[in-house]
């Protein structure tokens, strides 16, 4: 008894009050490239980025590939790349991922009033997993605890897809799970939407060469909203879903 | 000197048994109380399969055994002798089409390659019985986890027999490793397993620095070190909160995981990343603490073995928590060597093995007490993750206070040596972390072997459920706490 109420004591309050205005101390998150000019000729960025996430001419990445290793941050001798602690970079659009040097920051995802009307109140999520390496499956778990408390907006996750609205995937969908990721969404009820969340599921990831993926659902089911990150804080999740469905 | 468990030796010096010799040599091996660490192929000239098995004296040491054989021989299996061999063999059996003779079930343990999306072929084995029946479970579970299929042969609410079918999350890591430059190959080594990211990242830069003759600073060494442990906190933690959680004992569920969030955060000061990634690469670590960060580093590390020990005490004092977990899910100390169990898994059966303790490295100026339950079961599991985090605290206290500074440092990896294996073993917080690397003739690299725990110790929790309610799975399968895409690879 006294342990339970010492155990609370020690607990305090751990939310975070405003996901959108947090920042993660020492998190390596939304780019800064630098309009600096770059050496005749240098590649060293694009060279070195293990997931091909780096385009040159602008020098821009890629945030639905970038699994922000900070190589480029290393190799470059113009010092134009920085990770900020900024989570907040989800995208309802895969154009809307780009981050170029010396441009604006991406813009926040715009609201979506018909998403708003159905789920502004009340969202059920069902996560499948195809090919995730279960660091995207923690820090969605870690949604739901007393950090981030995703269920204070409505938000839930859900055991079935029948109970479902939106379908979030992980990983860069194996060709084993092809079938189980079609199923689920089948039996989802309409309306329905797709949350693609990390780089893997984004665009393959690290895995985006591998000979056994089948990515064949989200091209015919495109999603609603990207989640970037390896994997991505969970505040770029929640920044972002607030944000499309116009909450707070 | 590396601080894991590591062995390099020239190809062209080993024996190249034949079949029957190399399979007497294991045998005697495994007899004499040798321990199978792993054992796998890989295509080698004329048609032929190059077998290798790794293994590990009492005293840590380890030994390597190759045979080259052609597949349709084969060998006649050890499985029925060792049954810790029972996965290897599958695996074998699977990437290579290599005949074994006389294995008891050789199902495809991932499905890939030829047998990729063929899961159909392999039925489920089946129970003969008027009172048998079924239960389906996945691919697709009912939280916010990885897909793998379970079939539970019951009478009435009693498990009789589960067979375990993984494969789902196969991504081909194995073909990858081989692109590219294996000195870059941290970034995919990262997400093999992702909760594991560090003991996976830390053995292959282990084997590729013994490949490249290149001395790691000792400091970075440390530095690695202090991953670990941090890695090892804040899974523990985020178990210890999913079996809270499964038994209804919600304070237990939102502490644990609140204060995993204190660990990861710990991690993510140092390196960028909640999951440590990014913070090593081979030939050092990229970690940067200076004096300031580490006060913040020594008080979160304060913070969490005061909060933990409070947390502990209402879980383990609470008999709703012991009368659901004790004698639920036992395996006993002789199944657990017999099916090969690695890391607390086996710990929890009475099994002192880990890798830390062989004390190479840092572990030797600063050694890891290995912790040891006897009961087996999922009070074992529990009580020994609890055990094994105040371990690492302490441990990660003491480390703390001899180095107060990391800079990220790397030294220079020269070409790697021709003709060369190198395996590394590091105690991940699953257990074991298996990765051996072979050089070609020119340097490149031939073939490189990932093994996590999870491969070897789903069939423990297999064995677990026999004879237990199925309403005791969730709490069986959360206490051996095992990575899906670590076995499919």
């Amino acid at each position: 008894m006294f342990d339970s109420l010492k155990v609370r004591l020690n607990q305090g309050w751990q939310y975070i009050p405003d996901p959108r205005r947090a920042v993660p101390a020492g998190f390596k998150g939304r780019p800064v490239i630098s309009a600096a000019p770059c050496g005749t000729g240098c590649t060293k960025c694009a060279d070195a980025c293990p997931t091909k996430a780096i385009g040159l001419e602008p020098v821009r990445i890629d945030l639905g590939r970038c699994i922000f290793c900070t190589e480029c941050v290393a190799v470059c001798p113009e010092k134009k790349f920085e990770f900020t602690p900024e989570t907040r970079m989800g995208a309802a659009s895969r154009s809307g991922l780009t981050v170029s040097a010396g441009g604006p920051p991406p813009s926040p995802v715009d609201a979506s009033a018909a998403l708003k009307s159905l789920f502004g109140r009340s969202l059920k999520l069902r996560q499948v997993s195809a090919g995730g390496c279960n660091g995207c499956e923690l820090e969605l778990n870690a949604l739901a605890n007393v950090n981030f408390d995703l269920q204070r907006y409505g938000i839930e996750w859900v055991a079935s897809p029948r109970h479902a609205d939106g379908l979030v995937l992980t990983g860069p969908l194996t060709q084993n799970m092809a079938d189980a990721v079609q199923l689920s969404w089948d039996a989802m009820p309409e309306p329905r939407f797709v949350v693609a969340f990390g780089a893997c599921a984004i665009s393959g990831g690290p895995f985006m060469e591998s000979p056994v993926l089948d990515r064949g659902f989200l091209d015919r089911v495109g999603p609603v909203l990207y989640v970037p990150g390896c994997p991505p804080h969970p505040l770029t999740f929640v920044s972002a879903i607030l944000d499309l469905l116009g909450v707070g | 000197m590396s601080s894991l468990t590591a062995l390099a030796v020239d190809v062209p010096g080993l024996a190249a048994l034949d079949a029957r010799a190399w399979s007497a040599e294991v045998r005697a091996a495994l007899a004499r109380g040798e321990r199978l660490v792993t054992l796998y192929g890989r295509p080698a000239e004329g048609g032929e399969a190059a077998v290798t098995a790794v293994l590990q004296a009492p005293q840590g040491g380890l030994g390597v055994l190759r045979a080259t054989l052609p597949p349709e021989q084969g060998w006649h299996t050890l499985s029925r002798e060792f049954p810790a061999a029972q996965c290897f063999e599958r695996e074998v059996h699977e990437q290579l089409g290599v005949r074994v003779a006389d294995h008891p079930w050789l199902k495809p343990v991932r499905y890939e390659g030829a047998n990729l999306r063929k899961m159909k072929d392999y039925p489920f084995y089946k129970l003969e019985g008027k009172e048998v029946h079924e239960v389906a479970v996945g691919p697709v579970h009912a939280g916010v986890i990885e897909p793998g299929a379970f079939r539970f042969m019951c009478l009435g609410e009693t498990v009789h027999h589960l067979e375990i079918q993984l494969g789902y999350q196969h991504r081909g890591v194995e073909g990858l490793l081989l692109k590219g430059d294996p000195r870059s190959l941290t970034p995919l080594v990262e997400t093999v397993a992702g909760d594991t990211s560090i003991a996976h990242a830390w053995a292959y830069c282990a084997a590729l620095e013994a490949l490249a003759g290149c001395a790691v600073p000792e400091d970075a060494e440390a530095s690695r070190a202090f991953a670990l442990e941090l890695e090892r906190v804040a899974m523990h933690l985020a178990g210890l909160a999913g079996l809270a959680a499964d038994i209804g004992f919600q304070q237990g569920a939102s502490t644990y995981g609140r204060l995993r969030t204190t660990a990861i955060n710990t991690s993510m000061r140092l390196c960028g990343s909640r999951f440590g990634r990014g913070w090593l690469r081979p030939g050092g670590s990229r970690a940067a603490m200076d004096g300031e960060l580490a006060k913040l580093v020594g008080a979160n590390l304060a913070l969490l073995a005061g909060d933990i020990a409070v947390i502990n005490r209402a879980f383990l004092g609470a008999w709703t928590v012991r009368d659901r977990f004790a004698g639920v899910g036992t395996v006993s100390r002789r199944a657990a060597l017999e099916l090969g169990l690695v890391g607390p898994s086996a710990r929890a059966s009475g099994v002192a093995l880990d890798q830390r303790a062989f004390g190479a490295g840092v572990y030797a100026a600063l050694p890891v007490p290995t912790s040891v339950q006897d009961s087996g079961d999922c009070w074992a599991r529990a009580v020994l993750r609890i055990e094994e985090i105040a371990v690492s605290l302490k441990w990660l206290t003491d480390a703390l206070e001899r180095t107060r500074t990391f800079k990220p440092e790397r030294a220079a990896l020269g070409a790697l040596a021709p003709n060369r294996l190198s395996v590394a073993v590091c105690e991940g917080w699953r257990g074991e972390v298996v990765h051996c690397l072979e050089t070609d003739a020119r340097g490149g690299l031939l073939h490189y072997k990932v093994q996590d725990p999870s491969l070897r110790n789903w069939f423990g929790l297999a064995f677990a459920v026999r004879e237990n309610e199925i309403s005791d799975f969730p709490i069986c399968n959360k206490s051996f706490d095992l990575s899906y895409c670590g076995n499919d690879l």
